[in-house]
Order: structure tokens, then C-alpha cells, then sequence
């Protein structure tokens, strides 16, 4: 039987899995998808610093995920380093951290995460957040697409774009903050970049492009859940629903053959 | 041509990146309806010229847009992500939408410039250099602007494709009544199109109708070499 808990915890990961695609494409787009690697890793000195001190995990993610976000757009407006030059940086750093920090009995679930019944209170916190973040990406579809394009045409078509990438960078930690749990600091990126992946070989336009990115996400999720859920071993979905999303950009590449 | 407004009005206009000075008190106007062709050698500031002008850097000095101006931007030909799922439709109705232009804006416009419907459909990795710069112009006219500032349109097309921008251009300026900011370097084309250039070199900039400017002493000055152009100055009348 499944408790209401547990069917919070599959609808939160379903619409995960949405957000994951939208804010993937864009990060795809953007040439920062490694970033999503890198934001996902700020949150592991958070989690291992909760653990330690026995507050909530995501709380303690939360934190340091958003102070690594505004410390990566600061260095990005700074210094003027391409995002994928921070990734070097920043996503050692605090992998090393916060596995120094991590209790060694905790470590595999802070970083591959854990399927867990929700209170409705996280339920609804997580919608919410979900939510937020797809419609900040619809709101600002134009403006992200513009800049994608050209910052300097965009510029001149009143688009602000040094906000536009820190509301871009918010949403993103956002979905990461949302998949934490669920996929663990290692791999909650992985869903923000493999589907968005596939989807780009599927498609030709944008809106192809975010259907079929959020399509191989949220079925990724679905199918990772449904497996674990026959497996014998109390298996984190996190892994499987990473394997399987790689398996579906195997696929894709069959497209050009035929 | 006497204009009392003039559309543009530039004082004392200086830009500098640390301790390098790009521009320096740089006066001119542009009247309304006319063609300003910017030309000099490369590193001169055209380029910094147009941003500033765009409110895109910070400068010293006076740049005063007359009320209800209304600006179009077309880059120098960007190197455009070969790799980004976007078709020339979706680039012109994701600024379509931002202006809040009713639907039909981006086929108006594209009318204008004879970009066809199978153009909006091709994405923008593969379309050629005239086409693209043929887009990005499309692009500036959504909106309706009044005055184009255009950076040299023709850096990456053979000579067909520019004579038929170049054409495109002026058409626009006289059938919209559009002022025309250009960035050239190709002399010949000044010659033949702009009403005023405007000169920018490290030595002094300088300002007037082709006629006067365009001289080989001047050139010679503006550019470290004379370049071969200043043989046809005398064959080309001008358009004042």
C-alpha cells in the first residue's frame, strides 16, 4: 500500500522532473549545464553541516546552495569567467567539503539521495517551488531566448540581462533545492542536464525542444520510480532514474540514423 | 539641408576603458531622414560609438536622442550559436512579445524586408550571410523604429549580398523616412549612400558631407595609408 506520504513524495518528484527539463534546456542553451553539477555539489557542505549538527538536511542545503549561487554570479559579473571555469572551482571545493563534513554513515544518502514519504507541509512547499519555477521561466521565455542569442541585441531591446541571469541562476538552485532530496547532491544536476540533452537531438524549435526535454524527464523519474519500487533492495531511485535518463539519450541518437 | 530638430545631438562625447581613451570629445548632429556613414580604421571606437549611442557604456558628455525616438539595432553579423534550436520566426516573435506587438508585427516586418515564410522556418545555425543580416534587420524594424543604427552590415558577405543590404537600407530610409546610423568600412558604399560622415582616428575626428570629407588628404589622415578608393572620388555625385 501506498501511504499519502509516499504519493506526495512521487507527484513532488514527477513535477521535479518538469522544472528539470524547462530550467535544462535553458542551461543547455546557455552552454552553463555543467553549472547544474556545480550548484547541486554547493548544497553537499549544507547538507554534511546538518547532519552534523542534526537540523534538516534541506535546510542546511538551502543555505549554502543560494550563498553558492550569489557567490557564482558575483564572480561571474567580477571577473568575467566563463561559467564553465567556476565549475573547476567551485564544484571540488565543496564536493571535498562537504564530504569531509558529512557523518561517513550519512554520506551515500547525502549524496544519492533517498525516496521518502513527505508531510503535507514539504508537499506543498515543493509544489510551490516548482511552480515558481515555471512560470519564471515562462515569464521570461523571450528575454532568456533573446540573450541566448545575442546579450548585446538583447541589451538594446531594454532586456536587463546581468538580473535576468541571477533570476535564471535562483531558478536553477531552486530546482536543485527541489530534487535534493530525492536525487542527493551527486546527482540531482544529472536530471537538469541528461534530458535536456535528449530533448535538444529530438527537436527543432524551442518549443519542441522544452516539450521533449521535460517529457524525457518526467519519464525518466516515472519509469526510475516504478523500478525501484519492484526492486527487492531498498534502492535510492536517484541512481536508476540518472541510469535510465542516459539510457533514453542512447536512444535518441538512433534518430540520426534513421 | 537646414533642420532646426536634430534627431541626434552629440557634445563633448568621451569613452574610456580604464586608461584607454576610445573616443574623445566627439561633437556632431544628425538631422532627421539622413544617412550618417561612420567609418575609420579598425580600433577607432565605431563599434563603441554605436553602444555608447545605444546607452550600453558608460560615457562623459551629452548623447540626445529628440523626443519619440525611437531606436533599431543591428549588430555586426554575431557569431551565432550553430547549435541553438531557434528558428528567425522564433527570434522575431520572442521580441514581438516583449514589445507586447500584436501578431501580425513580425509578418509586417518581414514583409518589409521580402523575407519569406520558408525564412521564419529555418533555424538560424544554417541560414547564410545575407540572410542572416537580412533577419537581424527584420529584427530592428519590429517596433518601428525611426533610426537604424546599423555595424557594418557587410562584413561576411560577397559583394552581391552587400550591394543588395546596402540597397535595402537606403530603401528603408527613404520610403520610412528612417535616420540611418552606419558603421562602413567599405568607401565606395559611403560614397554612394551616406549624407554625412562622420571620421573617427586616434589624430582628429571629423565630421561633414562626403564631398568634404572623403577627400584623399583627409583619408590619408583618417587612415595610416591612403587607400586605393580616393581615385573615384570625383566620378560619384553625391546625395545631399
Amino acid at each position: 500500500m501506498t501511504s499519502p506520504g509516499e504519493i506526495y513524495g512521487i507527484i513532488l518528484a514527477l513535477l521535479f522532473a518538469v522544472a528539470a527539463g524547462l530550467v535544462g534546456s535553458f542551461a543547455l542553451m546557455k552552454r552553463m549545464l555543467l553549472a547544474s553539477d556545480v550548484i547541486s555539489h554547493v548544497a553537499l557542505p549544507g547538507i554534511g553541516l546538518a547532519f552534523l549538527f542534526g537540523f534538516n538536511p534541506i535546510l542546511g542545503g538551502a543555505t549554502t546552495l543560494f550563498l553558492g549561487t550569489l557567490l557564482i554570479w558575483q564572480l561571474q559579473k567580477k571577473t568575467g569567467l566563463a561559467t564553465d571555469a567556476m565549475v573547476g572551482v567551485v564544484f571540488a571545493g565543496s564536493l571535498a567539503i562537504g564530504a569531509a563534513l558529512t557523518p561517513q554513515e550519512d554520506l551515500v544518502q547525502a549524496l544519492f539521495g533517498r525516496f521518502q514519504a513527505l508531510s503535507l507541509v514539504t508537499f506543498l512547499l515543493g509544489v510551490a517551488a516548482v511552480l515558481l519555477v515555471i512560470l519564471v521561466i515562462f515569464r521570461f521565455r523571450d528575454q532568456l531566448l533573446l540573450s541566448l542569442f545575442s546579450p548585446e541585441l538583447a541589451a538594446a531591446t531594454s532586456v536587463r540581462l546581468d538580473r535576468l541571469n541571477l533570476y535564471f541562476l535562483l531558478v536553477f538552485s531552486l530546482t536543485v533545492l527541489v530534487g535534493l532530496r530525492f536525487m542527493g547532491a551527486l546527482l540531482a544536476g544529472a536530471l537538469i542536464i541528461i534530458p535536456a540533452t535528449t530533448g535538444r537531438r529530438l527537436a527543432s524549435n524551442v518549443s519542441h525542444f522544452l516539450v521533449s526535454s521535460c517529457l524525457a524527464s518526467v519519464a525518466a523519474v516515472g519509469l526510475g520510480l516504478l523500478i525501484t519500487a519492484f526492486l527487492p533492495l531498498r534502492f535510492s531511485p536517484g541512481p536508476i532514474v540518472v541510469a535510465i535518463s542516459a539510457l533514453f539519450f542512447a536512444l535518441s541518437l538512433l534518430k540520426e540514423a534513421a | 539641408m537646414a533642420n532646426p530638430v536634430p534627431v541626434l545631438s552629440v557634445r563633448k562625447l568621451s569613452v574610456s576603458f580604464g586608461q584607454r581613451t576610445v573616443l574623445e570629445d566627439l561633437t556632431f548632429d544628425v538631422a532627421r531622414g539622413e544617412n550618417l556613414a561612420i567609418i575609420g580604421p579598425n580600433g577607432a571606437g565605431k563599434t563603441v560609438l554605436l553602444r555608447a549611442l545605444l546607452n550600453q557604456l558608460p560615457y562623459e558628455g551629452a548623447i540626445e536622442w529628440a523626443p519619440e525616438t525611437k531606436l533599431g539595432y543591428v549588430p555586426q553579423a554575431i557569431a551565432a550559436d550553430l547549435q541553438l534550436p531557434l528558428q528567425v520566426g522564433d527570434l522575431l516573435a520572442a521580441k514581438a512579445r516583449l514589445l507586447k506587438l500584436p501578431d501580425k508585427a513580425v509578418r509586417e516586418a518581414a514583409t518589409i524586408v521580402d523575407l519569406g515564410a520558408e525564412l521564419l522556418a529555418t533555424r538560424i545555425g544554417v541560414l547564410s550571410g545575407g540572410q542572416f543580416q537580412k533577419a537581424l534587420i527584420t529584427f530592428a524594424l519590429l517596433g518601428d523604429p525611426n533610426v537604424l543604427l546599423v555595424d557594418e552590415p557587410t562584413a561576411s558577405l560577397d559583394e552581391l549580398a552587400q550591394e543588395h543590404i546596402y540597397e535595402l537600407l537606403e530603401k528603408l530610409r527613404l520610403e520610412r523616412n528612417l535616420t540611418v546610423l552606419l558603421v562602413s568600412h567599405d568607401l565606395s558604399v559611403v560614397y554612394q549612400f551616406a549624407t554625412k560622415v562622420l571620421c573617427l582616428s586616434k589624430g582628429r575626428p571629423c565630421f561633414g558631407s562626403p564631398r568634404d570629407i572623403l577627400t584623399p588628404d583627409n583619408l590619408a589622415a583618417v587612415y595610416s595609408a591612403v587607400p586605393k578608393f580616393y581615385q573615384h572620388v570625383h566620378h560619384h555625385d553625391v546625395k545631399e
